[in-house]
């Protein structure tokens, strides 16, 4: 069930050049149900910014009623979340979409994650959960410099974490794909910009994979068609899927990226 | 006793709120927030003779108080949508508002034979205002002997009354609702959305992928009170207004200029509860401003403070 409800901010703090993680008190946790989901989030009462802005759930402490969100200050509504302080409230739709497939793996599998940017908070709490059925996960992480980047202990605690920066000011110099080439997985999960998901998807796709995609959005709820796509099998016809309902998690060969 | 029912051609409505079309689908979305045997009416998302996938994204672009969007008129296409959109309706109590779009006359003449037999559709609003599709839509909407004509053949075919959305993009906008009205209009729909664009900042580019879109929510909102303002003066027939409704005082506003009924698009993306809240908080604002029924309102700022001074010259 999608709930429209008021939280409370628990914590926000910036943990790289203009990353924030941002933790809310929300009764929604108990609806979240894989990682991957994400939230529509109103940044302020007034109209401007008018639309809500979609950001993915990183981590779940259902326990606590809390969950938490990584995100960039971008534009208007990234900057108006950051100024927002604990004990205030924030009005928040969610949990959206249909997240990544935990049990696609079996025990002693390896699971390959591939996160890009601001595409890579999801796949934290992918990669807990994954741990937690006993599969084994390998993380690579692209970055665009050193102060963007972000996670890397936290990662670290669940398996082997590889760095990429596009300037090579940390990590290795280059792109996430330079380091998946030499990697042994059974399955791959990933979410970042789309450029590379396309360069992953031209070379995994006979392999079990799984994309989170972004597109704009109006609604988030699957009602304004705002954020289609194309299905693959019917590239020049009608056929869509909707990424803020039926994704925005994909495998690999549904929909056309 | 209610204060809210309003009677209009084809139409009981339990209130005079309504989703405006494109912004609530189906309405299977919005049903797993509330009843939708609450709302006094559904505007159904356009409906077109084939299915249309519509315009490469990005379809949507933000901008302060207001958004662009260039769906392109993406439908499942008239069989489905008889077949299954409205039957999945009918287990709701409520008037359906068949929004009817097309390329050429004989396309929008084809969905309203069809569409207008269905059970629960008792009105159909001619969609003759998109500004999104290259052919058609629009065309409909700026030249008035075509709007006319386009209304009178449809009205032939109609089982049930014929509304006619109007366009803001246009000089004169009395002008088109006169035309529309002499072919036989039972009701006008006003406004669709405003002709804009966004450009990128760091490329230059324009933001939607179909360069230009069409600007909804409340910076619209003057605009639609000003022309509904001046239509609802110059004809005889209703008008369901729209544009950046978002409260119950925004309703009571477009009431004043001549609304007889509104409908909310946008503010629906942004609180998928805006519907209902305003429903419920419409009694009390009467309260307030001392109305027994809300039809008391339409029409004041006219009524009291005289006639726009151009429409008589
Ligand atoms: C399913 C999904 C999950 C996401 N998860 C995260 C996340 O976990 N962390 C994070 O930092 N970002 C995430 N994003 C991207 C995030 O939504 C945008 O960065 C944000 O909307 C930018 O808003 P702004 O007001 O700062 O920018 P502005 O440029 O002022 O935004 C203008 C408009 O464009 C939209 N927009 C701009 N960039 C994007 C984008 N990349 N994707 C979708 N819409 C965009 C905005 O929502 C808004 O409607 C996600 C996007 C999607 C679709
Ligand atoms: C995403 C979106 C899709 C729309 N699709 C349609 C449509 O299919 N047919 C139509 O007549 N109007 C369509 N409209 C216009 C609305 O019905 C309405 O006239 C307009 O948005 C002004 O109202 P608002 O400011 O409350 O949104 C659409 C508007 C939006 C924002
Ligand atoms: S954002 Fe409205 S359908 Fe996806």
């Amino acid at each position: 069930m999608i709930k429209k409800e008021l939280c409370k901010i628990i914590s926000q703090k910036e943990i790289a050049n203009d990353i924030f993680q941002l933790t809310v008190e929300a009764n929604l946790v108990n609806e979240i149900k894989a990682p991957g989901q994400f939230v529509h989030i109103r940044v302020d009462k007034s109209f401007d910014p008018l639309l809500r802005r979609p950001i993915s759930i990183s981590s779940v402490d259902k326990g606590n009623s809390q969950f938490t969100m990584i995100y960039r200050r971008e534009g208007k509504g990234t900057s108006l979340l950051a100024e927002k302080g604990q004990g205030m409230q924030l009005d928040i739709l969610g949990p959206l979409g249909n997240g990544f497939p935990v049990n696609e793996l079996s025990p002693g599998e390896t699971a390959l994650l591939v996160g890009g940017g601001i595409g890579v908070p999801p796949l934290y709490e992918l990669s807990i959960q994954l741990i937690a059925k006993g599969v084994r996960v390998i993380h690579v992480l692209g970055f665009q410099t050193q102060s963007a980047v972000f996670y890397e202990k936290e990662f670290l605690d669940y398996g082997e974490t590889y760095i990429t920066t596009v300037d090579g000011s940390y990590g290795k110099k280059g792109f996430v794909t330079d380091i998946i080439k030499n990697l042994e997985f059974d399955c791959l999960y990933t979410c970042g910009p789309t450029p590379m998901l396309k360069a992953i998807e031209k070379e995994y796709s006979d392999r079990k994979l799984f994309l989170s995609l972004e597109e704009r959005m109006g609604c988030g709820i699957g009602a304004c068609f705002a954020c289609v796509c194309k299905s693959s099998e019917d590239p020049s016809g009608v056929s869509y899927k909707k990424v803020c309902s039926d994704g925005p998690v994909f495998r690999a060969g549904e929909v056309l990226i | 006793m209610s204060r809210l029912n309003i009677e209009l051609p084809g139409l009981k409505l339990k209130n005079p709120i309504m989703p405006a079309s494109g912004c609530f689908g189906f309405g299977k979305e919005y049903s797993q927030f509330y009843d939708l045997s609450k709302l006094g009416a559904i505007m159904i998302k356009a409906t077109t003779v084939e299915p249309r996938f519509g315009n490469p994204t990005p379809r949507v672009a933000e901008t302060s108080a207001g958004m662009l969007n260039a769906i392109g008129l993406q439908n499942p296409g008239l069989e489905k949508v008889i077949s299954s959109e409205l039957p999945w309706l009918s287990q709701f109590d409520v008037p359906i508002i068949a929004n009817v779009a097309g390329s050429v006359e004989e396309d929008y003449i084809e969905v309203a034979r069809s569409i207008s037999k269905a059970p629960n559709v008792h009105a159909l609003e001619l969609n003759i205002s998109c500004p999104n599709v290259k052919t058609g839509g629009i065309a409909f909407g700026t030249i008035p002997e075509v709007a006319q004509q386009l209304t009178r053949r449809v009205k032939e075919v109609s089982e049930v009354p014929v509304y006619v959305k109007l366009s803001p993009n246009v000089t004169n906008i009395v002008e088109m609702a006169k035309a529309v009205e002499a072919g036989g209009a039972d009701g006008l729909t006003m406004i669709n959305t405003l002709v804009g664009m966004r450009l990128d900042l760091k490329t230059g580019k324009p933001i939607l992928a179909n360069n230009t879109g069409g600007l909804s929510g409340p910076a619209i909102k003057p605009v639609a009170l000003r022309m509904i303002y001046e239509v609802s003066q110059a004809v005889t027939i209703p008008v369901i207004g729209m544009g950046g409704i978002e409260s119950a005082e925004d309703v009571i506003e477009f009431f004043y200029a001549g609304a007889s009924a509104v409908a909310v698009g946008t503010a629906n993306f942004v609180d998928p509860f805006v519907c209902p809240t305003i429903i419920d908080e419409l009694p009390l604002l009467l309260n307030q401003l001392g109305y027994e029924h809300i039809s008391e309102c339409r029409g004041r700022s006219w009524k009291e403070h005289g006639e726009l001074a151009y429409h008589r010259a």
